[in-house]
């Protein structure tokens, strides 16, 4: 695959590591944001390959995780409702909510399918239009431009019958409430390419400048990330800390500006709730109301949800980079991706899920 | 700006959900949750020698064919096939079914025989597609060089079924001096795997309309018992022969490293994967570890044949993607690791439940 194998050599690899090495003189504490990048990392043993006084700390940036399980009990009553067809990501599948999870909605004789874009759900709605046609849309900012596009298309098409469960979820207020957390261990950030693709970096700037601390636009290919570790620890080491771009083949500060327009046309900012982190203020995004009448929450009578949620794991300190996975009592023993006792085992993306599946010993 | 610390709930998490009442999609994929439900359901009320060795087929013997003569070995296999669609590029469910059978017999050294076809076709169902499908049957038979003799029909009401279910049985024999099983493979023996990884499940995939691009990706489906008589006529030193299926190559050398207690290390850099597969794998999140094949066997083969197996292999027309991925050590035993692309080393763990595409 061209554009993808040179950022997988590994002779390219070693150099920059060597680099990182040549360079670090004590111990630095630095978090990945994105899910993805964790699974990279963990996916390549790219960590194994760094000096031991780089920490890697996992960050909370796996939307699956940290969906509400509000909001995963919400989804789970919809799809259970009389002639809906729900149709979701396939990560969501297996979150389980208080009773029961999407799976066993399916299994029960819902019509729950798995799609890759919520333009694909807009067109289940218009094949289907005796149903109501439902799409969980949920994610960071990556996810958010594709899920307010089929809204707006719904709207110019007049497709009544298809309506979203929105929950998004924005990385720069969890920034802040790492970085504003009393027993903060981070002093550098590598920030998610994917999300910058989308929203640009310029919201970075004030966040850096307020708590001093180095962030970097980083890739996902591990030539990528440890390019994005090397200038995290240089600008560490120079005592420095501004934003840089390490992933300017695809980032520009601004951002992709038709996007994020259609961003701003559908959605405003709310308090979220993040599982097992907790309400972050402004750190979400809703429909306006004057797309209400696509709002799922609205069309289905789901004011009634009660959730029960039992404290039994460490799911909530995980994402905040507090702990790591394997200091978790029921890591890899009652806790597996096939028996998830919190949502970062229950994503593909989670850090759990990461080390459970390459690095158990 | 103003400081933003949350309240933290403290830890919280969901109660597990292990599906242990009811069947879900995940008990079929192949991995963990398939083998729990073997062990939990099916194993303790079935158990006997030749079940319990959790290989591709049943290894049983007939005894007193003739005087003074060794028992005759058999292989006994069953397969049933729900694939959807029908039709794929390079294959179909009739094809899929013979091969499948051939295959699971073929991965004991056995050579396969006789195979039973039994059909569930759902009311509403074209005889045309039907007879394409056992046009194709026959096909497959053929190019394996077996034959097809007992059948049975069912038919169920429109929606009891999906259009046609097919299950296969089939025996093969084996010749007394071979002795291929999952239990087998030592510290020291060579992974061989004999071509391109998960060409199956993503052509399934296209002809599903769910990859939402085009690829030139054909199933793999194929017959492999003249590879296997070609590479056993080379060697006397294979110690494991299987084809990994569903769950693909990560879920069968799991299997193969518990069932030898052997570790298994792999070197990512030399694993056979189509550009077009690890592109559209790459797209949707996949792994093509964990993609399905069916027209691709692993070889698990003593140190000094390594070679010549490897050579023989490519010969044949199924084995010319043939590649040497691996080997056998006593470190880690039941564990399968993979030293990846750029030097670091990670766990290569069967696949969970069912395989879900990634969010972003």
């Amino acid at each position: 695959m061209k554009h993808i194998e040179e950022y997988r050599d590994s002779h390219l690899v070693q150099g920059v590591i060597a680099e990182i090495r040549r360079m670090t003189t004590r111990r630095w504490v630095i978090m990945e944001i994105c899910g993805g990048q964790t699974h990279a990392i963990m996916r390549y043993g790219l960590d194994q390959l760094l000096p031991a006084e780089i920490e890697l700390v996992h960050g909370p940036g796996c939307p699956v995780c940290v969906t509400s399980l509000e909001l995963v009990d919400k989804a789970i009553a919809i799809a259970s409702s009389p002639d809906v067809i729900f149709t979701s990501y396939g990560d969501m599948l297996r979150v389980p909510g208080s009773r029961q999870d999407l799976f066993s909605v399916r299994a029960n004789g819902g019509d729950v399918r798995v799609v890759y874009s919520p333009l694909d759900a807009l067109e289940t709605a218009k094949q289907n239009p005796a149903k109501q046609v439902v799409f969980l849309a949920i994610g960071f900012e990556t996810t958010a431009p594709a899920n307010g596009m089929s809204v707006l298309q719904a709207q110019k098409q007049g497709i009544h019958n298809f309506s979203v469960l929105v929950s998004h979820v924005r990385v720069p207020p969890a920034m802040h409430a790492i970085l504003g957390a009393p027993h903060n261990r981070i002093q550098g950030f590598l920030a998610a390419g994917h999300v910058c693709a989308v929203m640009g970096y310029w919201e970075y700037l004030p966040i850096s400048r307020q708590y001093h601390v180095p962030m970097v636009v980083t890739g996902f290919e591990p030539l990528d990330i440890a390019q994005g570790i090397l200038m995290t620890v240089r600008q560490l080491e120079q005592g420095s800390a501004r934003v840089e771009n390490g992933y300017t083949r695809l980032v520009t500060k601004e951002g992709n500006q038709s996007a994020q327009a259609v961003i701003d046309r559908v959605f405003e900012s709310c308090d979220q709730k993040w599982r097992g982190i907790g309400v972050i203020p402004h750190s979400g995004w809703r429909l306006k109301p004057e797309f209400s009448a696509f709002d799922a929450e609205t069309r289905f009578d789901i004011s009634e949800i009660k959730t029960d949620e039992p404290p039994v794991c460490i799911a909530g300190l995980i994402l905040q980079g507090l702990k790591k996975p394997y200091e978790c009592p029921a890591f890899g023993t009652q806790c597996t991706p096939i028996t998830p006792l919190g949502a970062t085992m229950v994503s593909s993306e989670g850090a759990c899920a990461a080390y459970y599946r390459y690095r158990r010993d | 700006m103003k400081t933003i610390t949350p309240p933290l709930d403290g830890p919280v998490c969901p109660l597990p959900l292990t599906h242990h009442d009811q069947i879900v999609l995940g008990h079929g994929s192949g991995g963990k949750m398939t083998h729990d439900l073997i062990a939990k359901v099916f194993r303790p009320p079935l158990s006997n020698p030749a079940l319990d060795a959790g290989d591709d087929a049943a290894v049983v013997q007939v005894c007193n064919v003739a005087p003074n003569q060794a028992p005759l070995r058999l292989a006994v296999s069953t397969d049933s096939h729900v694939v959807w669609p029908l039709f794929f590029a390079g294959g179909d469910i009739g094809r899929l079914a013979v091969c499948g059978t051939v295959n699971d017999l073929a991965m004991m050294g056995a050579k396969p025989l006789y195979l039973t076809a039994g059909f569930v076709i759902e009311e509403g169902l074209d005889i045309a597609v039907l007879q394409q499908v056992v046009t194709s049957m026959q096909a497959a038979a053929q190019e394996a060089r077996v034959q097809i003799v007992a059948g049975d029909t069912k038919v169920v009401q429109k929606g009891k079924a999906d259009k046609l279910f097919i299950n296969t049985s089939g025996i093969g024999s084996i010749n007394t001096d071979i002795h291929i099983n999952g239990s087998n493979a030592q510290p020291g023996d060579i992974v061989i795997v004999s071509g391109t990884l998960g060409d199956h499940g993503i052509a399934v995939l296209e002809a599903r309309g769910e990859l939402g691009f085009e690829t030139n990706i054909q199933s793999d489906v194929a017959p492999l018992n003249h590879l296997v008589e070609a590479i056993l006529s080379v060697s006397h030193q294979i110690h494991v022969l299987r084809d990994p299926t569903r769950g693909g190559l990560a879920t069968s050398l799991n299997e193969i490293a518990a069932q030898s207690q052997v570790g298994i290390l792999l070197e990512e850099n030399q694993i056979p994967v189509h550009p077009t597969t690890a592109a559209a794998c790459e797209m949707l999140g996949f792994d093509p570890l964990y993609v399905a094949n069916e027209g691709k066997l692993i070889a698990i083969v003593g140190p000094d044949d390594a070679q010549v197996v490897l050579d023989a292999m490519r010969a044949t027309l199924y084995g010319a993607g043939a590649a040497i991925i691996g080997e056998v050590g006593s470190h880690h035993p039941g564990r399968v690791l993979l030293k990846t692309a750029i030097g670091g080393t990670r766990i290569v763990d069967v696949l969970a439940g069912e395989m879900l595409p990634r969010i972003c």
